[in-house]
């Protein structure tokens, strides 16, 4: 199911949570909503979950426009929430049970998913345990479970894996994989670029509550233009006429100081490299250390908001 | 089965498992209602000692005599500051000291006059003036047995009567009234106690949901096509049903071990049960939707409930506080529960007389309910 955000806008009072927020999420794909917080990432996933309504625009899934509150439409939507949303002194099965009626499934049937649910998220063995004795990747999968138990054909994952060791972050990915691969169409929230990288067919980019950049990865990374990065440590802060020289090197994307480290992004590190070395080394500024690395997307956020992910 | 229903169902029945699953919380439930009911019983129960009502006491008179005295010692009690006198037939006195609306009743039998002057001079036998008292307010009775005999002797011993009396020349039959076997004191403070920790149950309730309103599960729960019906009716159904469960629990020991029994009518206590368990979970349900922070919530909510209760009669009765107190607290729903749930156990009243109790507490329950949902911030979780 296409699942398609139309200009969506959202106020509290004075503040706005959502200016205008448009992208649309195709079946079998999982397109990740990147941004800081506070960009308006959690504000858009309540709009695509029918938790509120927008001030303007509209939620279409295919070419039904969604609603709040009973709208049977929301029987199509999994959402599995930022805060980990269980029943702790239950055991994992009667979580199950609960969240299965609340889609008005009961008997065999409930069952049957509960039991299909424990597999998927590796948890059969531990369906008895209240999840209060759980480690938090456990807990984590088990608030996918809950999510996956009324089979929505779109899942909405709002920083599912916070808090989570690499491990049980890996087993949440490959089971978030396996949910694409059935045909399901994934929107999947974060501010680590990593897990976007990682995991996703394509990026929305969010800030202040707009969309800065809506493509795959390779395109975003094409279309900033930001080729490689070079990173050069220094004793002293280069100065300024120094940087302006550097700057003005042909090949030469960006380059950014940061105390005393310099970082240079250029298409062609190969040539640009050894004559930014040159310049500064004849203005008196002996290199210490020196990396290069490819650009990714925290180049690209940077390149689009001025600011680095981890600023906000 | 409508999946409407199946959903009402599982949040219903998810608030009872947890409510049952923490057996320290739920032995808390129903023993601290127990203990401290055991101990105002107690402490109200024996004597009456000497406490002094704050109010004028509403006391009846049945004057069967028409005699010249009984109309002087009504003149006389009439002009007793701490007396309310109603004059008015014998089986209306006896209904209302029944109802608790008068503290007592005076009967003076045909011939009290002629009697008590033949008595008094040694020609004849005492006569027995009747005294009907509320059992809950024993200390009343010796109070109007008292006044009763000073206004009495005073009239006796004016010129037109008989000259100085020097003994009191008539009986004073006290009579409890109550349609139970016999009024028990534990009564009353099991209907005070019980709500009192079942409007705590009902805080909990409401302090819960703003738990859950930080926690995401709110926000989870608000993900399913549920209405704003369903979700806030089962968490009222939710706390009712517990609320209940605890009533019928405290009230078994009640009858168990302090032998409080529903002298009244069995479906008028349940009536009242019912609609007290309501304003329970709609008070909770309230406070959820008022209330912000959980810390400042749960501190207001307290100091409410520990108004309303006290003022409902639960802790002292409420025929101890001032005359106008005692109007003001018409207008408290408590009161009404209290009164209501005396009234189906030792006060021993039939059916019709949990009527009133019972619609006023369902009308406030409805108002905190209408309250609830005009206030419930459905945007922000």
């Amino acid at each position: 199911m296409n699942l398609i955000a139309d200009h969506l806008q959202k106020k509290f009072g004075a503040i706005t949570a959502v200016a205008d927020v448009s992208f649309a999420a195709e079946p079998g794909k999982i397109l990740g909503l990147l941004g800081p917080n506070g960009a308006g990432k959690s504000t858009t996933i309540s709009m695509l979950a029918g938790l509120i309504k927008p001030d303007s625009g509209k939620v279409q899934i295919d070419a039904t426009t969604l609603g709040v509150g009973a709208d049977p439409t929301k029987r199509k939507l999994g959402l599995v929430t930022q805060e980990i949303a269980l029943l702790e002194e239950l055991p994992a099965r009667m979580n199950l049970e609960f969240f299965g009626g609340l889609y008005g499934l009961s008997g065999a049937a409930l069952g049957a998913r509960i039991a299909a649910v424990l597999e998927l998220t590796s948890l059969s063995d531990r369906a008895r345990d209240p999840p209060s004795t759980f480690s938090g990747g456990m807990r984590r999968r088990l608030n996918i479970a809950c999510a996956l138990l009324h089979e929505p054909q779109i899942l909405l994952l709002d920083e599912p894996t916070v808090g989570v060791d690499p491990q049980s972050r890996n087993a949440i990915f490959e089971t978030i994989e396996v949910l694409a691969g059935q045909g399901r169409t994934v929107v999947y929230t974060t501010h680590y670029m990593e897990e976007v990288e990682r995991l996703c067919d394509r990026i929305v980019i969010v800030d202040h509550g707009r969309v800065l950049a809506d493509d795959t990865l390779t395109g975003l990374l094409a279309g900033a233009h930001l080729g490689n990065k070079l990173t050069l440590k220094y004793d002293v802060t280069p100065d300024v006429a120094a940087l302006a020289e550097i700057r003005n090197l042909p090949g030469v994307v960006q380059v950014e100081l940061a105390g005393t480290e310099v970082s240079v992004s250029a298409n062609d590190l190969g040539t640009a490299a050894p004559r930014v070395l040159e310049r500064l080394a004849a203005r008196g500024f002996s290199c210490q250390e020196l990396t290069s690395r490819r650009a990714n997307l925290e180049d690209v956020f940077l390149a689009l908001t001025g600011r680095t992910l981890r600023d906000t | 089965m409508s999946s409407t229903f199946t959903a009402f169902r599982a949040l219903v029945r998810k608030d009872i498992a947890i409510f049952l699953r923490d057996r320290r919380a739920l032995l808390v439930s129903v023993l601290t209602p127990i203990v401290v009911a055991a101990f105002f019983g107690f402490l109200f129960g024996g004597t009456g000692s000497g406490d002094n009502p704050l109010s004028r006491m509403k006391v009846g008179i049945a004057d069967l005599d028409h005699s010249a005295l009984t109309k002087a010692v009504l003149e006389s009690l009439n002009q007793d500051a701490s007396l309310e006198i109603q004059e008015l037939p014998e089986d209306q006195a006896l209904q209302l000291v029944r109802s608790g609306k008068l503290r007592a009743a005076i009967v003076f039998p045909t011939d009290f006059e002629a009697a008590a002057t033949g008595a008094l001079v040694g020609t004849g036998p005492m006569p027995d003036v009747k005294l009907l008292y509320d059992p809950s307010q024993s200390m009343i009775r010796p109070m109007v047995a008292g006044l009763l005999s000073q206004h009495v002797m005073q009239r006796l011993s004016r010129p037109n009567f008989i000259g100085t009396a020097k003994a009191i020349p008539f009986n004073v039959d006290n009579v409890a009234i109550t349609t139970g076997p016999r009024y028990n004191s534990y009564a009353h403070s099991f209907a005070g106690m019980s709500i009192q920790f079942i409007l705590f149950m009902g805080i909990d309730a409401g302090i819960a949901l703003l738990l859950m309103r930080q926690q995401g599960m709110w926000r989870r729960l608000r993900a399913a096509p549920l209405s704003r019906a369903v979700l806030l009716g089962s968490r009222v159904a939710g706390t009712t049903l517990i609320a209940i469960m605890i009533l019928a629990v405290v009230y078994l020991v009640a009858r168990a071990v302090f032998d409080v029994r529903i002298a009244g009518s069995v479906p008028g206590f349940v009536m009242v049960a019912c609609a007290f368990a309501l304003l329970a979970a709609t008070t909770g349900l309230m406070i959820a939707a008022l209330g912000r922070s959980v810390g400042a919530t749960r501190g207001v909510a307290m100091f409410s409930v520990l108004i309303l209760v006290m003022l409902g009669g639960a802790w002292v009765p409420s025929f101890l506080f001032p005359e106008w107190l005692q109007h003001v607290t018409e207008f408290v729903p408590t009161r009404w529960a209290v009164d209501g749930l005396d009234a189906m156990t030792w006060r021993g009243l039939p059916l019709q007389s949990a009527f009133a109790p019972t619609a006023i507490l369902v009308g406030w329950s409805a108002l905190f309910a209408l309250i609830a949902v005009w206030r419930f911030n459905w945007e922000n979780d």
